[in-house]
């Protein structure tokens, strides 16, 4: 999983039927210190995240694919926990 | 996922079976502000999308999805067509 922080929101009408009802979410990866590093990616939501909430997130297919709850989901990404807070020492 | 917009497609009439009468189209990668993220990759359509269009798609196995059970050997795929994306403040 990686570190990132929800910058916006996506919205589909015409998409594969497994993303029906899925919220598009945009996340901006960051270091532990929260420091964003790297490409926007666009994952679905499983948890209700929302607008520049510290999230968790699976950027790998068959965990996305769980975790949206839809068999054969062409799916890579998905945001699976809300981060209350992290302890990183340098 | 990531965000992108369409720019072209691909004609290629010599190639592996299984992408028999898939579209391919060229996906120029965008960051959130709209602006050009790497470069341009060719992915295959199942959702009808066109140039000139934002749209969204998925890298890797689960690009082949939408055609199961024919085996696309495939590594990027559009998913959905964007209607709109917004940005909060962080």
């Amino acid at each position: 999983m990686i570190l990132g922080r929800v910058v916006g929101q996506a919205v589909s009408t015409h998409k594969r039927p497994q993303f029906a009802g899925a919220t598009l979410l945009l996340v901006q990866p960051e270091t532990p210190a929260g420091v964003a590093v790297g490409t926007t990616l666009l994952a679905i939501d499983s948890v209700g995240a929302g607008v520049s909430e510290r999230v968790l997130v699976v950027i790998e297919g068959r965990a996305a694919g769980e975790a949206l709850g839809q068999k054969l989901a062409p799916v890579d990404a998905a945001i699976i926990g809300i981060v209350d807070h992290v302890d990183a020492v340098d | 996922m990531q965000i992108g917009r369409v720019i072209g497609g691909v004609v290629a009439t010599r190639k592996q079976p299984g992408f028999d009468g898939i579209t391919l189209l060229l996906v120029q990668p965008l960051g959130p502000s709209r602006e050009p993220q790497g470069r341009p990759i060719v992915a295959v359509d199942s959702v009808g999308a066109g140039v000139g269009e934002d749209v969204f798609f998925v890298r890797g196995k689960e690009a082949s999805f939408p055609f199961h059970p024919t085996e696309v050997p495939a590594d990027a795929g559009i998913v959905g067509i964007l209607d709109y994306w917004t940005l909060g403040e962080r």
